[in-house]
């Protein structure tokens, strides 16, 4: 039919809306916490055709039920009287919001950043289970009961015992009756990911800094993950000593204390060591920071790096948050402690949150 | 593309249908043969998607709304039940994966649409052959495409749809004026005096009272000196089809005054539609409850039917469901002149007890509802038969913005209040009253339009683009007069930049020339 020809010419347009603001879309964290699932909301500007029309102040309608003067209705109540519903838009607003699945998100990202498609290294061999609920059985817990199954089942029962009653038809199963909703698993090959962020959360590392690693890791995630079935995360988060952590707990944390890069490193080499063998693991590394190390940790710091992680991971990507109390004196140091180094190594200086595009762009942009 | 003519309907509910129609026409409904179509749920949304019309011109918003619908659909959140087209034949969807008391109960509410198309006065004036001529439409857009391409076309409807509500849905039923030929710019370069000077004939001296009398040359300077200003402004009048104007005065290019021209065609069909909203889904609903309850359910139909229907009927706090309301009101209104609850005797009746049991066996119900179906659109049926009774029965209220706890609240519970909340929502379709007061704005080929204020501000957001619309249309800077937070206001656009200046009051006489 030929509403294709017109869906695929709006999906066009919602594309182009969201590449020229895409540098918008990035800088804001706003579409962060607007996750669900796969999809995301995103708003578009004026994708409606404009019209003269009242604004909400001094609007209102009228509407059916009880409640005394003063009663709230709502925040947008439907348009009374209108032929053409456009249920859930907000004209104040001015905005739409248009559901896109990451994956897409990700490709337009990519083509627009120019970001080249990770070639994974070694298809490993490592194989996942993969659970689905394709059958039924007699036994199992009440939370997948089968209420269909288990009604005809009775209903079965009770008209061949003959003690069904049509003009009573009470169904009542006993527990022989009862079906339960069952799985499978299929074991699944997949080429095996983790992307590694350390963040330090030392005094001078204030909210606005986090606010830009966590928006960058944003979009590094959807980046990975339309590139890697299963990504995994890992957190690490250190002052003068690190530890792994969950994803809220790396967002929100904020101590004081000294700081020493050498300690997440020492955490990280110790998590690929432990769960993530280098020759079946495609390893991303991200570390962020404001670059104000102890001085004397430098060495150490340079040391990890070119012994342990460098070797294991694909990329490892360091950037240095511009803060008013950091020196960014770090980015220094590995400028010149690994000015051989191999291109593995990736450095950018994100200024504020415009730098993030870019910083993406750089991260991204080797196709590791 | 010729959806509507290869599907047939399957002999069950060919059956159904024939049956269902000799109801309808049992109880005096009159309407155009209907055609009904099976169609799956795909199908069906992209269909509603078109806004009934299978065969209509490509443009992305309809992708928008197919996605919007099938999402909808999809997530189990909506579902279309019916889809009447106002056309002679009437064409009608029904949904496949429908059981067949919806079937049943479609139809019955079909052929109730199907008589207030036909009947109601609002729609004597509509294209019965709308089918064809969207079709028509469509082929001729699409050629379009082809040669000027997309994107152009596209953007060059996008620019029409935003002015498609500012039309005059009176005009069909009333000839306001001559149409004017295009404003010639040159016309007007002619020197004043010459142009104001009074045909003289030559005359000898003593001859020359007589044949030019003074009287009748001042009559002639005085005609010309109007005409004059008429050609200064126009239009004469202010006038509240802007498309029609924009499409007689504006300099766009042939295939853009077609397009334009055929896009006013389609908003002038469809106004009756917004127009009339309570009053065709009250009408259908009465109908379709009628027919059902008195002879199309069998036993085995009950349940579904009062779901489905009581379902049809749910009201919610913050919206007002037309369906209910006029279906209420189509009731209230047989009832009350079946039992003479109406006229001189009835109004000035203080007994409150002999009003409450007031029952004349007039009988009159019946009848009076055909006619109110005939004659009346939304804003004349709520005016004359919304009543302080029916209000309190049906526990109505309006409600407002609250500016400071940003949510709509209920407002009032007195009747005069909910009324006129209710027809304001109604006059004009709801939407601003814009109309143009000049094409040619401090005599520089500007358009200035105005926005007839009654208390509430437009939305500056939506306001600003639809000028960038009409700009380019009009390819000069747009003008509109309105109030914003109760000072008058000329908002403008010139091509690149948004004003906003406040008018003072010699400007706002000015302009009323």
């Amino acid at each position: 039919m030929k509403v294709e020809r017109d869906q695929s010419r709006f999906r066009q347009i919602v594309r182009g809306k969201i590449r020229q603001n895409l540098r918008k879309y990035v800088t804001h964290g706003e579409m962060i916490g607007r996750q669900g699932g796969d999809l995301v909301s995103i708003p578009i500007p004026q994708l409606d055709v404009p019209h003269f029309r009242f604004g909400k102040n001094g609007s209102g309608g009228v509407g059916q039920g009880d409640g005394e003067v003063g009663t709230p209705v709502g925040t947008a109540p439907g348009e009374q009287g209108d032929g053409k519903g456009q249920a859930g838009s907000d004209p104040g607003a001015h905005m739409l919001e248009v559901d896109i699945s990451l994956e897409e998100l990700a490709q337009i990202l990519g083509d627009e950043l120019e970001l080249p498609n990770i070639e994974p290294k070694g298809r490993s061999n490592i194989t996942q289970e993969k659970t689905r609920y394709n059958s039924v059985r007699r036994l199992g817990p009440e939370s997948l009961r089968h209420f269909k199954r288990t009604y005809i089942q009775a209903l079965r029962r009770q008209v061949s015992s003959s003690t069904y009653d049509a003009d009573q038809p009470r169904v009542v199963p006993i527990r022989e009756d009862k079906r339960y909703r069952s799985w499978t698993t299929t074991p699944q090959p997949e080429a095996s990911a983790v992307a590694i962020y350390m963040m330090d959360v030392s005094g001078s590392m204030t909210d606005e800094q986090k606010q830009i690693v966590r928006t960058e890791a944003f979009w590094i995630d959807t980046w990975l993950k339309s590139q890697y079935d299963g990504l995994e995360t890992r957190y690490i988060i250190h002052d003068a000593a690190a530890k792994e952590v969950d994803e809220d707990t790396f967002y929100r944390t904020r101590e004081s204390g000294g700081t020493r890069i050498s300690s997440a490193y020492k955490v990280c080499a110790d998590l690929i060591a432990r769960e993530f063998a280098p020759a079946d693991w495609n390893i991303y590394c991200f570390q962020f920071s404001d670059g104000d190390n102890w001085g004397e940790d430098n060495e150490a710091s340079l040391r990890l790096l070119r012994e342990h992680l460098l070797p294991a991971a694909n990329l490892f990507c360091y950037g240095q948050v511009e803060s008013p109390y950091g020196s960014g004196e770090y980015m220094r140091s590995l400028r010149i402690g690994l000015s051989d180094s191999n291109d593995k190594l990736v450095l950018s200086e994100i200024r504020d949150k415009e730098g993030i595009y870019d910083s993406i762009k750089a991260f991204l942009g080797k196709g590791k | 593309m010729a959806m509507h003519t290869d599907t047939t309907l399957p002999a069950d509910l060919a059956e159904l249908q024939v049956q269902i129609e000799e109801y309808a026409r049992g109880h005096g409904l009159d309407f155009f043969p209907t055609i009904f179509e099976l169609v799956d749920a795909e199908q069906l949304n992209a269909i509603a998607a078109y806004g009934g019309f299978p065969t209509r011109y490509p443009h992305w918003r309809f992708g928008m709304e197919y996605e919007q619908l099938s999402k909808g659909y999809n997530y189990g959140l909506q579902k279309i039940y019916e889809l009447v087209i106002n056309n002679d034949p009437c064409y009608a969807y029904l949904m496949k994966s429908n059981a067949t008391t919806d079937q049943k109960l479609v139809m019955a509410h079909v052929y109730g649409h199907c008589d207030f198309f036909k009947n109601n006065a609002w729609f004597s004036c509509t294209d019965r052959k709308m089918m064809d001529h969207m079709a028509n439409h469509g082929n001729r857009i699409r050629r379009y495409m082809d040669r000027f391409g997309v994107e152009d076309v596209e953007e060059f409807i996008d620019c029409c749809l935003s002015i498609e509500d500012l039309i005059d849905v009176h005009s069909p039923f009333i000839k306001r004026q001559e149409l004017r030929p295009r404003f010639d710019i040159r016309s007007s370069s002619d020197d004043e005096d010459d142009s104001l000077r009074a045909g003289r004939f030559a005359a000898k001296g003593y001859m020359d009272r007589f044949i030019n009398p003074p009287a009748a040359l001042q009559a002639e300077l005085t005609e010309r000196r109007r005409q004059r200003v008429q050609d200064e402004h126009f239009p004469v009048e202010p006038m509240r089809d802007v498309m029609l104007f924009i499409l007689e005065h504006a300099p766009l290019r042939s295939w853009q005054l077609d397009i334009l021209s055929m896009l006013r065609d389609e908003a002038y069909y469809f106004a009756p539609q917004a127009q009339t909203k309570i009053m065709n889904e009250g009408w259908a609903s009465y109908w379709h409850s009628t027919i059902m309850t008195r002879q199309g359910l069998s036993s085995a139909d009950v349940i579904h039917y009062c779901d489905h229907h009581s379902g049809t009927m749910a009201t919610s706090p913050g919206r007002l469901n037309p369906y209910k309301l006029g279906i209420e009101l189509f009731r209230d209104i047989e009832d009350r002149w079946n039992r003479g609850r109406f006229g001189r005797d009835y109004e000035e009746c203080d007994d409150l007890a002999a009003k409450r049991d007031w029952h004349r066996d007039t009988g009159l119900g019946r009848e009076k509802i055909f006619e109110v179906r005939r004659i009346h659109n939304d804003l004349t049926f709520i005016d004359t038969f919304l009543t302080l009774d029916f209000c309190r029965e049906h526990k109505l209220f309006s409600f407002g913005f609250n500016q400071e706890a940003d949510y709509y609240e209920i407002e009032s519970r007195e009747f005069p209040k909910i009324k006129q909340r209710l027809l304001f929502g109604l006059t004009n379709r709801g939407q601003p009253l814009i109309t143009v007061r000049d094409g040619n704005y401090k005599n520089r080929g500007e358009l200035f339009l105005s926005h007839e204020f009654n208390g509430v501000d437009l939305q500056l957001g939506y306001a600003r683009d639809t000028l960038q619309c009409l700009t380019r249309l009009w390819t000069r800077p747009v003008h509109i007069e309105t109030c914003l937070e109760g000072v008058p206001t000329i908002l403008s656009f010139d091509g690149t930049e948004y004003t906003q200046n406040q008018v003072t009051t010699a400007e706002a006489k000015a302009s009323n020339v």
